[in-house]
C-alpha cells in the first residue's frame, strides 16, 4: 500500500480558449494536511473540482490515483462515495433547515420507506460534538454566525465518513476567532486519520498548518514544499506563486503629506434596523483628512460594512435615528446610493459578485454603470467615449482580459476588484470606502490595489479601508478605528498601533 | 500557379473556420432564423405555396402585430425578472373602452386612442406600484389584474355584446395599407421607396459600427462574412418589400410595430434607462448600490407595458373591427413564448427586442400557417407549447455551455 491517498498525473483541463489546468501532477500523503497555494486564476479550484467529479470524468484528460486504485468520477456522488468530501468558500446549507437536517441532507437516515428523525438527531449531535460545536441540533442554520456554519458543514462531511476532505477557503469569512478555531479542528481531524487539502490565501496559516505546501501558477504545478522538516518563509512560498520577489508586502507612500484638512465627518451617528428594531450603531464619531487612509478594524458584526452602508444611504435597510454627515463643512442629506454618490462618496462592497459587479455584463458595462451621467450627450449614452474611459481605466489599474467586451463572471477575483474599483474611480469620488477590498485576492493582485490606494491618497482622495485582516490594516493605514457591537471602542495613529492594542479594542465592551 | 492555389485555399480554410466559430459562437440566434425559416418552408410546401402570397404575408402581419407589441413590452418586464400576466385582458378591456367611445360616444379616434393608451399606463403604475412600493410579487399582482380586467371587460360588454366599430380611421389600423401616389407601374412606389431607405440605413449603420470597432481594436467578423451577411440581409429585406409592393403595399400594422421596436431598441440600447434596465436583471442589488433607482426603472417598465397592452388591444379591435367578451385570452402566453423563443434569459438580465421580434414571426407563423392548413386550434397550442419549451430548453443548455 502506497503512503499517497492521492495520485493525480498529468491533469489536463481546458475551458474553451483556456487550459486551466495543464500537466498538472499533484500528490497527497495519507494523513497529511496538504495546502494548496496560488493566485487567482492558477487552477487550484478548477484542480479539486477535477478531482472530486464536478468536471466529470472525458471532460479533462490525465489519471487520478485514489486510494490505489484508478478512479474516474462521473459526479460528485461519486467521489463522496469514496470518501471525499469538498467544503467550498460559499457555504452550500440551506439557511432555513435545522442544523441536523442540513447535516444529514442528502443521506437521510431511513427507517423503511420514511426518515428516521430521532436516530438523525441522535447521530447528528454526535458529528457535531466531533466537530466541538456546542448548539441544539434543531436550530436553524440562518441562526448560526458564518464561523459556525463552517463547522456544521465540516460536520456534514464527517457524517459521510469522510476520508478525504477538501476545503477551499475556509477561513476566508471568518475572524481570528473562528479561524483559529477550525485551524485547531483540522488538527484534530487529521490525528483521527482524515487527510486534508486545503486551499488558502492565508499564508500565515498555511504556514501554521500545512505539512506540505503545493504551489501552482498559471495551471501548472510549480512546486511542493515540505514543512514538516524545516520552516518554509512566507516569501519563499510568495515567490514561487508570483514568480518573482516581492520585497514589501505594503507599498510605501513616500513623500505623501496629509493635509490638516478634514473632509469628512461622521458625528453621533445612531442606527437602527427596522427588521429587527434593534440599535446596530450607536453614537458613532470619526473624522477622515483629505489624502488620508482610514482603517477601521474589528470582529466580525462589529457594525463595520453597517456603518459604510447607511453613510452610503442605503436607507430601507437603515433607519438612522440620529447624526449627521458633514462633507467640507456642509450638511449632508442622503437618502439613497445616488445621492451619496453625487456627494462624491463611493463604497466598492466587500461582496463583489452579490452586490458589487453585475457578471453577466462586461468590463465596459461595470465601468461606467455608476456614472453614465457623464457619458450622455443629451439622452443617448456615447458609445465611443465610454469605450475610451475603459480602456483607460483597463490600461492605468492593470485589468488583466483581453478586451473590455470581456464578461466580469469570467474574470478572476482580483481582476473583479480592479473592475469595481475601476467602477468607483470613475465617479470621481472624494471619499472612498473599501470594504474588505482584498478579501480573497492573491498577493499580486493584493499588492497592486494596495499601490493603487496609495495613488489615489496621493491625488488627495481620503480613503475608509475596513479590513478583517489586521496586518493589512496596520500596514496601510494612517490612522485607525476599532468597532466592537456598533460603538467605536478606540482611535489609533499607525504609529502606535499594534495587533495586541487592536485586538483588546476589539473585544471591549 | 501552385504557390496562388495554396494561398487561396489557405483563406477558404481560414473562412469555413471562422464561419464555424460564429456558428458555435451564436448558435443561439442562428437556431431561432433557422426555425423560422423551416416553419416557412413547411408551410409553403403544405399549403402549395399560399403560405408565402403577398395577401398572406400582409394577413400575417396584420394577425402579429398586437402580439408583437405585447413582446416588445414583455421583453423588457422580462429582462428585469418580473412577469406581467395581465396583459391579455388589459388589452381586451382596452379595446372595448375603445369600441364604447367610439360606438356608443361617437368620440373621435384622435381623442379616443391616445386616451386609452393613458389609462392602460396608470393601470400600469397601479400595478408597478404594488409591486415595488407595497412589495407584492409581480405574478400576484399580475394574476389578481388578469381577474380583474378580465371581470371589468365582462362589465363593459355586458349590456351588448359584441360591440361593432364602424371608425374608418380605426380599422385602417390594423386593415389598411400605407397610401401611394397614383400610377401605372403595377408596384406600390412608396413601399419600394422605404425598402430602400430601410436597406440603406441598415448598411450605413452597421459599416460605421464595423468601422468604429476596428478603431478600437475589438473583435470583427472578417471582410466577406461581413458583405455576404449584409448582401444577405439586404436582399431578404428587399425580397419581402417587393412581395407586399405587388399587392396592396406595407400594411399600417407594420408601420405601428416598427416605430414600438425602433422606440424600445433605441432606449435598450442607446441610453441610460436601457442599461439600467440590464443592470437590474443582471444583479439588482449591484445595480442599487451603484445609484440606480431600481423601483422607478421597475415601475416604468410596468408603465410602458400596459401602456402597449393598451396598444395591443386597440390593434386587436381594430382587426376584428368590434370589441368582443373574451378578447385577451391567452395573450399573454403569446407574448411571454415570443421573448423566450426570441432569447431573453430565463434568469433574466439578457435579451434584445430585435430578437423578440423573431420570436413573434415564430410563434405567429405557426398560427397563420396551421390556420391555413385547418389544424384545429387545440392541436396549435400543444404544438406552439413544444416549439416554445424545445427553444427555452435549448437556451439554457447553450448558455450552459458557453459559461
Amino acid at each position: 500500500m502506497s503512503d499517497n491517498i492521492l495520485e493525480m498525473k498529468n491533469i489536463t483541463k481546458t475551458f474553451p480558449g483556456v487550459k486551466a489546468l495543464d500537466n498538472v501532477n499533484f500528490s497527497v500523503k495519507r494523513g497529511e494536511i496538504h495546502c494548496l497555494v496560488g493566485e487567482n486564476g492558477a487552477g487550484k479550484s478548477t484542480l479539486m473540482k477535477v478531482l472530486s467529479g464536478v468536471y466529470g470524468f472525458g471532460t479533462y484528460s490525465g489519471d487520478i490515483v485514489y486510494d490505489n486504485e484508478v478512479v474516474r468520477f462521473k459526479n460528485i456522488a461519486d467521489s463522496e462515495q469514496k470518501g471525499i468530501a469538498i467544503i467550498y468558500q460559499e457555504l452550500a446549507l440551506i439557511p432555513e433547515l435545522s442544523v441536523y437536517e442540513n447535516i444529514f441532507f442528502g443521506h437521510e437516515i431511513m427507517k423503511g420507506k420514511t426518515i428516521d428523525w430521532n436516530e438523525t438527531i441522535v447521530r447528528a449531535d454526535e458529528m457535531l460534538k466531533k466537530v466541538r460545536l456546542n448548539v441544539d441540533p434543531s436550530m436553524k442554520v440562518k441562526n448560526l454566525g458564518v464561523g459556525n456554519q463552517q463547522l456544521v458543514e465540516i460536520a456534514k462531511a464527517l457524517s459521510k465518513n469522510v476520508k478525504l476532505l477538501i476545503l477551499d477557503e475556509p477561513t476566508a469569512s471568518l475572524n481570528e476567532d473562528d479561524s483559529k478555531n477550525l485551524l485547531e479542528l483540522i488538527k484534530e481531524l487529521k490525528k483521527q486519520g482524515v487527510t486534508c487539502i486545503m486551499i488558502s490565501h492565508k499564508l500565515k496559516e498555511v504556514k501554521a498548518i500545512a505539512d506540505t505546501i503545493t504551489v501552482l501558477r498559471d495551471g501548472a504545478t510549480i512546486c511542493s514544499l515540505d514543512g514538516t522538516e524545516k520552516e518554509i518563509s512566507e516569501a519563499e512560498i510568495i515567490k514561487n506563486m508570483v514568480g518573482r520577489e516581492i520585497d514589501n508586502i505594503y507599498p510605501a507612500r513616500i513623500n505623501h503629506k496629509i493635509s490638516d484638512k478634514i473632509v469628512f465627518e461622521i458625528k453621533d451617528w445612531t442606527v437602527e434596523d427596522p427588521l429587527k428594531g434593534r440599535e446596530i450603531l450607536h453614537n458613532v464619531n470619526m473624522k477622515i483628512r483629505e489624502g488620508e487612509i482610514v482603517g477601521l478594524q474589528g470582529l466580525m458584526g462589529a457594525g463595520r460594512t453597517e456603518l459604510a452602508l447607511s453613510i452610503f444611504g442605503n436607507t430601507p435597510h437603515y433607519n438612522i435615528t440620529s447624526g449627521e454627515l458633514v462633507m467640507e463643512g456642509r450638511t449632508l442629506n442622503i437618502r439613497s446610493p445616488r445621492e451619496a454618490i453625487n456627494e462624491g462618496i463611493a463604497y466598492v462592497s466587500e461582496d463583489r459578485k452579490g452586490n458589487g459587479l453585475i457578471l453577466i455584463q462586461d468590463i465596459k458595462y461595470n465601468n461606467t454603470i455608476a456614472n453614465l451621467k457623464e457619458l450622455t450627450d443629451g439622452i443617448v449614452i456615447n458609445a465611443n467615449e465610454e469605450i475610451k474611459v475603459s480602456n483607460f481605466y483597463k490600461d492605468s489599474i492593470n485589468i488583466k482580459a483581453p478586451s473590455i467586451e470581456q464578461k466580469v463572471g469570467n474574470l478572476s477575483g482580483g481582476n473583479q476588484q480592479k473592475v469595481q474599483l475601476a467602477k468607483w474611480m470613475f465617479v470621481h469620488p472624494k471619499l472612498l470606502i473599501l470594504d474588505e477590498p482584498t478579501r480573497g485576492i492573491d498577493v499580486g493582485a493584493k499588492f497592486e490595489i494596495y499601490t493603487l490606494m496609495n495613488r489615489l491618497v496621493e491625488e488627495g482622495m481620503s480613503i475608509i479601508m475596513i479590513s478583517s485582516e489586521l496586518p493589512e490594516v496596520l500596514g496601510m493605514s494612517d490612522r485607525l478605528y476599532v468597532m466592537s457591537e456598533g460603538t467605536i471602542t478606540g482611535e489609533l495613529e499607525a504609529l502606535e498601533a499594534t495587533e495586541e492594542k487592536v485586538m483588546a479594542l476589539a473585544i471591549k465592551h | 500557379m501552385t504557390e496562388i492555389n495554396e494561398v487561396s485555399e489557405k483563406k477558404t480554410q481560414n473562412i469555413l473556420s471562422e464561419i464555424g466559430q460564429l456558428v458555435v459562437k451564436n448558435i443561439r440566434d442562428y437556431m431561432m432564423y433557422i426555425v423560422l425559416v423551416g416553419i416557412i418552408i413547411f408551410f409553403t410546401v403544405t399549403t402549395d405555396g399560399s403560405f408565402i402570397s403577398a395577401g398572406n404575408i400582409s394577413n400575417l402581419f396584420n394577425q402579429a402585430a398586437y402580439v408583437a407589441v405585447l413582446a416588445i413590452g414583455m421583453t423588457v418586464i422580462l429582462i428585469l425578472r418580473q412577469i406581467d400576466l395581465s396583459v391579455g385582458y388589459v388589452a381586451g378591456f382596452s379595446g372595448a373602452v375603445c369600441a364604447i367611445l367610439l360606438t356608443n360616444y361617437g368620440w373621435p379616434v384622435w381623442i379616443v386612442i391616445p386616451l386609452v393608451i393613458l389609462i392602460g399606463v396608470f393601470i400600469g403604475f397601479y400595478q408597478g406600484m404594488l409591486v415595488t412600493g407595497v412589495g407584492v410579487p409581480a405574478f400576484v399582482t399580475t394574476l389578481a389584474g388578469m381577474f380583474i380586467f378580465r371581470g371589468l371587460l365582462g362589465v363593459a360588454t355586458s349590456k351588448t355584446g359584441t360591440i361593432i366599430i364602424k371608425n374608418k380611421a380605426y380599422l385602417a389600423l390594423n386593415n389598411g395599407f400605407i397610401p401611394d401616389f397614383k400610377n401605372d407601374t403595377g408596384y406600390h412606389l412608396v413601399t419600394i421607396f422605404i425598402g430602400i431607405v430601410a436597406v440603406v440605413c441598415v448598411l450605413v449603420t452597421q459599416i460605421q459600427n464595423r468601422k468604429s470597432k476596428e478603431k478600437y481594436n475589438f473583435n470583427v467578423v472578417s471582410m466577406p462574412i461581413f458583405v455576404v451577411g449584409m448582401i444577405l440581409v439586404s436582399c431578404v429585406i428587399m425580397l419581402i418589400i417587393t412581395v407586399l409592393a405587388k399587392d396592396q403595399g406595407i400594411p399600417w400594422s407594420a408601420v405601428i410595430v416598427a416605430v414600438v421596436l425602433l422606440c424600445y431598441n433605441f432606449i435598450l440600447n442607446k441610453t441610460r434607462l436601457g442599461r439600467y434596465v440590464y443592470g437590474i436583471g443582471g444583479n439588482d442589488q449591484a445595480a442599487e448600490l451603484s445609484g440606480v433607482n431600481v423601483k422607478k426603472v421597475t415601475l416604468i417598465a410596468f408603465m410602458a407595458m400596459s401602456g402597449l397592452a393598451a396598444l395591443a388591444g386597440i390593434l386587436y379591435s381594430s382587426r376584428l373591427a368590434s370589441a368582443t367578451p373574451t378578447a385577451g385570452n391567452a395573450f399573454e402566453m403569446d407574448a411571454i413564448a415570443s421573448s423566450y423563443i426570441g432569447g431573453v434569459a430565463v434568469s433574466g438580465g439578457v435579451g434584445k427586442v430585435t430578437n423578440t421580434i423573431i420570436g413573434t414571426l415564430v410563434i405567429m407563423s405557426l398560427t397563420n400557417g396551421m390556420n391555413l392548413m385547418g389544424v384545429d386550434t387545440f392541436m396549435q397550442y400543444i404544438v406552439k407549447g413544444i416549439i416554445f419549451i424545445l427553444a427555452v430548453a435549448f437556451d439554457v443548455t447553450t448558455r450552459r455551455k458557453n459559461r
